[in-house]
């Protein structure tokens, strides 16, 4: 490869090379979904059984026992096929992003490798315990054993999240020119990433409330078939209590993460919203249909054929302010002055200086000139924080797919509203004894679970469909960051991957459904 | 603070990084066992009875695999990149045997599992043979060298459309591939030995200890040979320029007795380990085989690292070649990493104990049919 590589890819990224970056994309965005099937479950179910163990040790009952031990054996399944599907997304970052290994690894790796440590050693090494160890270790050892796993797995879920956060919104680091990647000089910095912490919290909330509806429909189904009542109408009671007060917890998360994305991130807030020409007083659009992006170009004062907005309210979810204005994406791409929004052209102009620049410093240095090289490190220092846009053929590669972000945005929040008010609804029922009564509401129960999985995906591709063309935040787009393989190579292994999590997640749904029908009496 | 240089936080990763592969190499007697599985056991429970035993360890092999990878992206990330980013076949290959094992344990006897038991343990064969092959023939490859070119902005490619397959073709590579295979079947052996409580299995278990004893010695004392005297790529370290070195490897050993004789020491327990279950008829000889293995593991990876020796050499660009200087984080990074790796030695404990406490009875065929959760 020639020394301006990082200029030879740029022009061959938007050509040649487009096909490599979408076969990685769809590669790493395909196991990442099949891989958010199963996590969230893990991340609260763990809790859930947790809670009842706890009763089972506290009363003595043997009872919670065996109900522990049945949602132990659906964990059980979940958890198997989630392991499968998580090894490769650490392995992917060096098969399918080696470039960003490099230009971001410094940072990016020790998150990945702490996870490993403080967190798959808890889970895997309790993990035995938990499901061979009853007649082994003490009841009080057992328990404590259960709880490593649930705090294992969500420890996991805080450095991976972290890691995920720093992407969003990078902190704590330096560009070093010398080695042309990205170092950190503030570890406390990475790990205290407001846009980390939000997104843990979001996220963990959100598999709590996944695992709440998995008990509940399950409960639900019994009642309908008016067996296992007894256990069916307790378990209801955990799982609603338990999915009412994180989704409240959600809700709080949900606002804190809208609040930095609109800080850190405005053109994802932007893309969420559908909101093309900045405002002051902005509304949320609660719900909407876009009209194709040629009929918004030209008119992007109106890009919905129909909406109804609640007034003000994205002014102040993004701001905390009902007046505040909200930058939309043409703002954002093409400049607006009153606002001192800078555009995407002007970035472009300065990144391209910087990449340049970084190039002249190389070969200056190695030919050992030194004014010249000092020149150039000043140009690329001045310009560097801007870098990435140097890599953009044109201003409007820098807006994400609007229609993806903004229907997952809505499809995930109406559906949370609609589990807070299923808990809520469900609680009340219970606690007047007639949930077994109310068929509706317990039909409804089961339908929810797979908008359950809906919502846990549809929150993903907001996250990830939304930083987009950004690997790393205004800093490295994707075309950059991948790895300097054949596009055939990749399509070969995304097919066979779809071809492989396809057939385990047959397999998985049938053995749960079995299982479920079994029951808690039917033992395995 | 302590004043340390990059250059030992650079070791100490190297260290780290040799001891975590020394451990996965151990862990994978869960693998060398899934392969022993129809050897072993002639009927369902018997079958049962292994795999419930493979069943409580194989997480921690998989994990162990798992903080590999990580350790190796977080401290030498250019290594992660240039060797995963390029040899994309192998590791995807590699990666898809590891992702078929963590479902074949939980499914394999389940109702209504779709594809059949024997399915699921054609899986688990895969895994422990193909996929500890090709590990082993990934790891030959720090010492044979892989086809790539790395420029001045650290971005690499690799230069055979092959992307790592050519590995295959190197006698070394497989050598190793074998070494990894066999040494797996022989930890199966002496596992079931000690965690086993079996009649009928324990005469084919120590037969298969013989067989793979036999088989495993010639790969490794060719690989041993041929490592130690072959020609290796070390560099200049003020200049950074590589050259080649005739038995490197060797004279490491030789400068570094300590080295010299934890390996030789190693070597010894290892066989004394084989030996005592054979003829002593100790169950404890996994122990000493698992000390023994990661002691030779860890000193024929670290000799990797020291001495100015080249930890990837690129077949395709001498200068290209990856040494722990060119290829790590940087000094706050791996600082920060040696902080948290005080953690290990706490880990490793509450690894020993509950591992003990699990074990502190023998698995029987009773047990494993009473469980309320089996594979």
């Amino acid at each position: 490869m020639s020394s301006n590589n990082l200029l030879h890819r740029r022009n061959t990224y938007m050509e040649n090379e487009l096909a490599l970056v979408d076969w990685s994309r769809a590669q790493f965005a395909l196991t990442a979904l099949y891989h958010w099937l199963f996590v969230p479950l893990t991340l609260g179910l763990t809790f859930i059984v947790a809670i009842m163990e706890t009763l089972y040790v506290k009363t003595g009952d043997i009872w919670w026992k065996n109900t522990t031990k049945f949602w132990m054996g659906l964990l059980a399944i979940n958890f198997a096929i989630g392991l499968a599907t998580g090894i490769i997304m650490e392995f992917e970052f060096g098969t399918n992003w080696s470039n960003y290994s490099w230009i971001v690894g410094d940072i990016f790796g020790a998150p990945l490798a702490i996870e490993g440590l403080m967190a798959f050693f808890m889970e895997s090494t309790f993990f035995a315990i938990m499901f061979f160890g009853w007649d082994k270790v003490s009841k009080g050892m057992h328990l404590t054993s259960t709880w490593l796993v649930a705090l294992g797995s969500n420890l996991s879920a805080l450095w991976i999240l972290v890691a995920n956060g720093w992407m969003q919104h990078p902190v704590g680091m330096k560009f070093n020119p010398d080695t042309a990647r990205n170092e950190m000089n503030n570890f406390w910095e990475v790990l205290m990433n407001p846009t980390g912490v939000s997104k843990f919290l979001h996220t963990v909330s959100s598999g709590y409330v996944l695992a709440s509806l998995f008990v509940i429909a399950i409960s639900a189904w019994y009642l309908l078939k008016k067996r296992e009542i007894v256990f069916a109408k307790r378990s209801m009671i955990v799982a609603a209590s338990f999915g009412f007060l994180t989704s409240l917890f959600l809700l709080a998360s949900g606002d804190e993460s809208a609040y930095n994305v609109a800080q850190k991130q405005p053109m994802k807030l932007a893309a969420m919203e559908g909101l093309y020409v900045g405002e002051g007083k902005a509304g949320i659009v609660a719900f909407g249909m876009l009209k194709p992006k040629e009929e918004i170009l030209k008119d992007p004062h109106d890009p919905f054929y129909f909406m109804f907005e609640i007034p003000n309210a994205l002014s102040f979810l993004g701001y905390h302010s009902l007046d505040a204005f909200v930058p939309g994406i043409n703002d954002l791409v093409y400049g607006n002055k009153e606002h001192n929004i800078e555009s995407v052209a002007s970035k472009m102009q300065k990144g391209k200086l910087a990449v340049k620049a970084l190039s002249e410093y190389k070969t200056f240095k190695k030919e050992g000139n030194t004014p010249k090289a000092e020149q150039a490190l000043a140009t690329f220092e001045t310009n560097q924080h801007l870098m990435g846009y140097g890599y953009l053929k044109k201003p409007e590669d820098a807006v994400p797919n609007v229609p993806i972000v903004f229907y997952s945005f809505h499809i995930m929040v109406g559906l949370g509203s609609w589990f807070l008010f299923l808990f809520i609804t469900i609680l009340y029922f219970s606690m007047i004894n007639e949930i077994e009564n109310k068929r509706l509401l317990l039909m409804l129960s089961v339908l929810t679970l797979p908008m359950g999985y809906v919502a846990q995906e549809a929150g993903w591709i907001v996250a990830e469909a939304g930083r987009q063309p950004w690997a790393i935040q205004d800093m490295l787009p994707v075309g950059m960051a991948t790895s300097n393989i054949s596009t055939t190579s990749v399509q070969i292994t995304f097919w066979l991957f779809a071809v492989l999590f396809t057939a385990l997640l047959i397999a998985e749904i049938k053995i749960m459904l079995k299982q479920i029908k079994i029951g808690p009496e039917g033992g395995h | 603070m302590l004043d340390i240089s990059l250059y030992s936080f650079q070791v100490y990763w190297w260290l780290l990084v040799s001891i975590l592969g020394a451990l996965f190499v151990f862990m994978t007697f869960v693998q060398g066992g899934q392969t022993l599985l129809y050897t072993l056991g002639k009927t369902d429970d018997e079958r049962s009875l292994i795999i419930g035993s493979l069943g409580r360890k194989w997480e921690l092999t998989f994990t162990a695999l798992v903080m590999f990878g990580g350790a190796l992206f977080a401290a030498f990330p250019l290594f992660y990149a240039v060797s995963f980013g390029g040899a994309y076949y192998v590791w995807m290959a590699i990666l898809f045997a590891f992702i078929i094992q963590a479902v074949s344990y939980e499914y394999r006897l389940k109702p209504d599992n779709v594809y059949g038991k024997r399915f699921y343990e054609t899986l688990l064969y895969i895994n422990g043979s193909a996929g500890i092959f090709l590990i082993g023939v990934a790891l030959g490859t720090l010492y044979t060298g892989g086809n790539f070119i790395v420029n001045e902005m650290h971005l690499s490619k690799w230069t055979q459309a092959s992307y790592g397959l050519e590995a295959l073709l190197n006698p070394f590579n497989l050598a190793f591939g074998f070494t990894l295979l066999f040494i797996s079947r022989i930890g199966a052996s002496l596992y079931f030995y000690n965690n086993l409580e079996n009649k009928e299995i324990e005469p084919r278990l120590l037969k298969a200890l013989k067989v793979n004893t036999l088989l495993f010695l010639p790969p490794f004392l060719y690989l041993l040979g041929y490592m130690l005297t072959k020609e290796t790529y070390v560099y200049d370290p003020s200049t950074k320029i590589v050259s080649v070195v005739s038995m490197q490897l060797l004279e490491t050993l030789l400068s570094n007795p300590i080295l010299l004789v934890l390996l030789v020491s190693g070597i010894i327990l290892f066989l004394y380990a084989i030996f005592s279950a054979l003829f002593l008829h100790k169950k404890s000889a996994i122990w000493l085989y698992g000390v023994s293995t990661v002691i030779i593991v860890t000193v024929l990876l670290f000799i990797l690292g020291i001495e100015h020796t080249i930890i990837y050499p690129s077949l395709s660009d001498m200068q290209s070649s990856l040494q722990i200087e060119n290829a790590s984080a940087s000094y706050y990074t791996l600082s920060v990493m040696s902080v948290v790796s005080i953690l290990v030695p706490i880990v490793f404990t509450y690894i020993f104990f509950v591992w003990r406490s699990m074990d502190k009875t023998k698995i029987t065929i009773e047990e494993v049919k009473s469980d309320h959760h089996h594979y």
